[in-house]
């Protein structure tokens, strides 16, 4: 059986220590989580966990069927293949030298970056897309030298309900 | 009206009919115990370790279907219960456990006997609780106990920090709310799958069940008997779950797994449905996966879902509680007017009964030396069966399963899952005095018995009679055995030649006192001792190298087995 990316969907109460109790679970059962992304919904009371996971299908499965068994999570949910808009954001600070300084405005246009802050020897951009094109921007703006980025993880939403 | 939070936590046990809490006293728990004092709603045993507090409380839980409860101080204290937690949450034992805290405002400071017990048993609790607030105490404990006892039960912790007991609020208990979005049960199965049950059975010529704890746990063991019996399916049960079905029985087989009895690993080798109820499918019954019930279809009922297609992949999944998967199973036989005939039947249970007579439990006799197998069927026979019985962990427990029959329910109580020493003894006092007119047995080896030694004293202060059959080989029994199969007999750290005189040691504390060391004293040593109200320890010095068998080797088929001097393989 292959492995895959999975993103599941977690609804939990929100309280001090469901996240720890999601992350223990998994690390428990040896399992790594790659991506990681929680705040609450629209019900204060309960919070949104999305979180990425390698694994086969039957691994995940029981993944899925151990954090559901959790007295604080509600709902689980596999959104791998399921119709959703998946989103991330990352932010990239780059230092800015004499040499560079010309070649990253011109890639910044191109690849649709947002500038947040721009002083006379750093920037921070801000990009959103998919994981895939997040990736892209990274690998193109890695040889103009990243000083340091800070990835979201991946937040989904089912296109219908 | 308003109540100071001890108060509160004392009539929330009130509520849940808590009559007895096993627990040891220290700085952050000063405060329940004044109010015990004060006011002794629910019976307090004072245990000598805090380990033994949660395996009593466990102990009672098992032996009467309630929900035990055990207190501890923070700190030290908490850590303690911790093996004990490990040891219910692996075999689903509805208990909770309540553990003093330092103040709200000193945690996370390094506080004197403070520890993060939450953290640290995350992990090995069904659920666990920080009480931050003194308003949300009542509500707290009342849900603890719910999710013990409820869907696939077990342990609950419920943290107290100092302030927040000896805080005063107001307490109506009409006013509790329990967080009911996850303490729903999951819906119950289609009526479709029952149908689905009933066309696997008919079609099936060589049925077997195999039945675990879920059975005790669900209280379905008249639902399971009227099953076996109507559709004349055979029965073998795992460790957790000897009594469901009566051992008696001519349809029981044992014990399966590495160290069942050779017929129950045959019949689950060749049957063709197995139909698996209120059991997980440890290691420890399969062996190789692979080859487990390889000529079978496979249906399987549990009340957790997580635990179905762990292990194996089944056929039929059912997620249910016992109980009324077998309600539903059995008016479904009785509307449809199926009764298994003799005859369909015949041919299976024939080759059940031969497989029987070709290898029977069985072990070698000796005018000289005492075999601990003896003292265990000598100990069914005095006591008609009728004991309960508790075990340690080893060769010892291997034995009290194999050689003693039991014929009801919650009378084999015995650490399955984590496989704790140590367990056995405080676990019997919990069910000694659940039961106090039934004779309680512990079957104990040297190993064992010196790891809560200590509640010789608890026995004495409450007068708790319990007995303790000590199976004294001057070993670690089991891993010794390991050692002489698999490691050419190197004996590494598994000679436990030093022991104390345990007549010495129990007499010290108080109890009588007896020793067998000849096969003709064991009868004698029994009638003397288990039939005072004293309790008393019996020390059986029984032949050192014995070993349990049969034996599946890890990793191996179950239906390769060695059992003693033969191998035999089918």
């Amino acid at each position: 059986m292959e492995k895959k990316e999975n993103v599941i969907s977690l609804l939990v109460n929100n309280k001090p220590d469901v996240l720890a109790r999601v992350a223990g679970t998994l690390g428990g059962k040896g399992y790594n989580i790659e991506t990681l992304c929680v705040d609450v919904t629209i019900n204060p009371d309960v919070s949104k966990i999305i979180l990425t996971t390698i694994g086969t299908k039957a691994t995940v499965q029981k993944i899925e069927a151990q954090l559901a068994r959790l007295i604080d999570v509600i709902k689980v949910e596999n959104l791998t293949d399921v119709e959703t808009v998946k989103r991330e954001l990352v932010l990239i600070r780059m230092s800015l030298t004499a040499d560079n300084k010309n070649e990253l405005i011109r890639r910044i246009n191109q690849l649709n970056c947002k500038i947040l802050t721009f002083n006379s020897d750093h920037c921070v951009l801000e990009f959103r897309g998919n994981k895939a094109e997040v990736d892209k921007v990274l690998e193109t703006l890695k040889p103009l030298g990243i000083d340091d980025i800070a990835r979201t993880g991946i937040a989904a939403l089912e296109r219908k309900n | 009206m308003k109540m100071k939070g001890t108060q509160i936590l004392l009539e929330c046990l009130k509520a849940e009919g808590v009559d007895v809490m096993f627990g040891y006293p220290g700085g952050s728990v000063i405060d329940i115990y004044d109010e015990l004092h004060r006011n002794p709603a629910v019976k307090h045993i004072l245990v000598r370790h805090e380990q033994a507090a949660v395996h009593a409380a466990d102990g009672y839980a098992r032996a009467t279907g309630k929900v035990g409860v055990a207190l501890a101080t923070s700190g030290p204290g908490a850590t303690n219960t911790v093996t004990g937690i490990a040891t219910a949450n692996m075999d689903s034992i509805p208990i909770v456990v309540f553990t003093g805290q330092v103040p709200t405002h000193l945690i996370g400071n390094d506080a004197f006997q403070e520890c993060d017990i939450t953290g640290i048993t995350r992990p090995c609790t069904k659920h666990n609780y920080l009480v931050r607030n003194p308003d949300e105490l009542a509500s707290t404990i009342r849900e603890a106990f719910h999710i013990a006892r409820t869907g696939r039960p077990g342990p609950v912790l419920v943290d107290l920090p100092k302030n927040v007991i000896a805080a005063e609020v107001d307490y109506d208990p009409a006013k509790i709310k329990i967080n009911a979005t996850k303490l729903s049960l999951p819906p119950k199965p289609s009526s479709k799958k029952y149908v689905q049950f009933l066309e696997m059975l008919r079609a099936a010529k060589r049925p077997l069940l195999i039945t675990g704890g879920g059975i005790l746990l669900g209280k379905a063991w008249d639902e399971l008997r009227a099953f076996a019996r109507r559709a004349k399916v055979p029965v073998t049960s795992t460790l957790m779950g000897l009594g469901a079905f009566p051992g008696s029985d001519p349809l029981f087989l044992g014990m399966p797994g590495m160290h069942g009895t050779y017929f129950a690993n045959m019949a689950i080798s060749h049957c063709d449905l197995l139909i698996c109820i209120g059991a997980r499918f440890d290691d420890r019954v399969t062996g190789k996966l692979e080859t487990f019930a390889s000529n079978a279809q496979i249906i399987h009922v549990d009340v957790d879902p997580s635990s179905i297609n762990k292990n194996i992949v089944v056929d039929l999944p059912i997620v249910s509680d016992a109980k009324s998967a077998l309600e539903n199973i059995n008016r479904l036989l009785k509307d449809h007017n199926y009764t298994a005939t003799d005859a369909e039947r015949k041919d299976w249970l024939d080759q059940i009964e031969a497989w029987k007579k070709k290898a029977p439990l069985s072990y070698c006799q000796d005018t000289e030396h005492i075999k601990p197998q003896c003292v265990i069927e000598t100990l069914h026979e005095l006591t008609k069966g009728k004991a309960l019985i508790t075990t340690e962990v080893g060769q010892n427990q291997m034995w009290a399963a194999q050689f003693y029959r039991y014929d009801d329910p919650n009378t084999f109580i015995s650490s399955g899952g984590l496989g704790t020493m140590g367990y056995g003894f405080p676990a019997a006092m919990g069910v000694k005095l659940a039961f106090p007119d039934r004779i309680v047995v512990d079957i104990a080896g040297d190993g064992s018995i010196q790891m809560n030694i200590q509640e010789m004293a608890t026995c004495m202060q409450y007068n708790i009679p319990v007995k303790i059959v000590l199976l004294n080989n001057g070993y670690l029994g089991m891993v010794r055995q390991w050692q002489e199969l698999f490691y050419e007999k190197r004996y590494s750290n598994t000679d436990m030649t030093f022991q104390p005189d345990f007549v010495k040691v129990a007499e010290a504390y108080g109890w009588q006192a007896l020793r067998a060391t000849k096969p003709g004293e064991i009868k004698t040593v029994l009638e003397q001792g288990l039939f005072t109200d004293r309790p008393c320890l019996m020390d059986f010095q029984v032949s050192r190298e014995e070993c349990v068998y049969p034996m599946v080797r890890p990793g191996a088929s179950i239906s390769e087995m060695t059992l003693g001097t033969r191998e035999m393989t089918n």
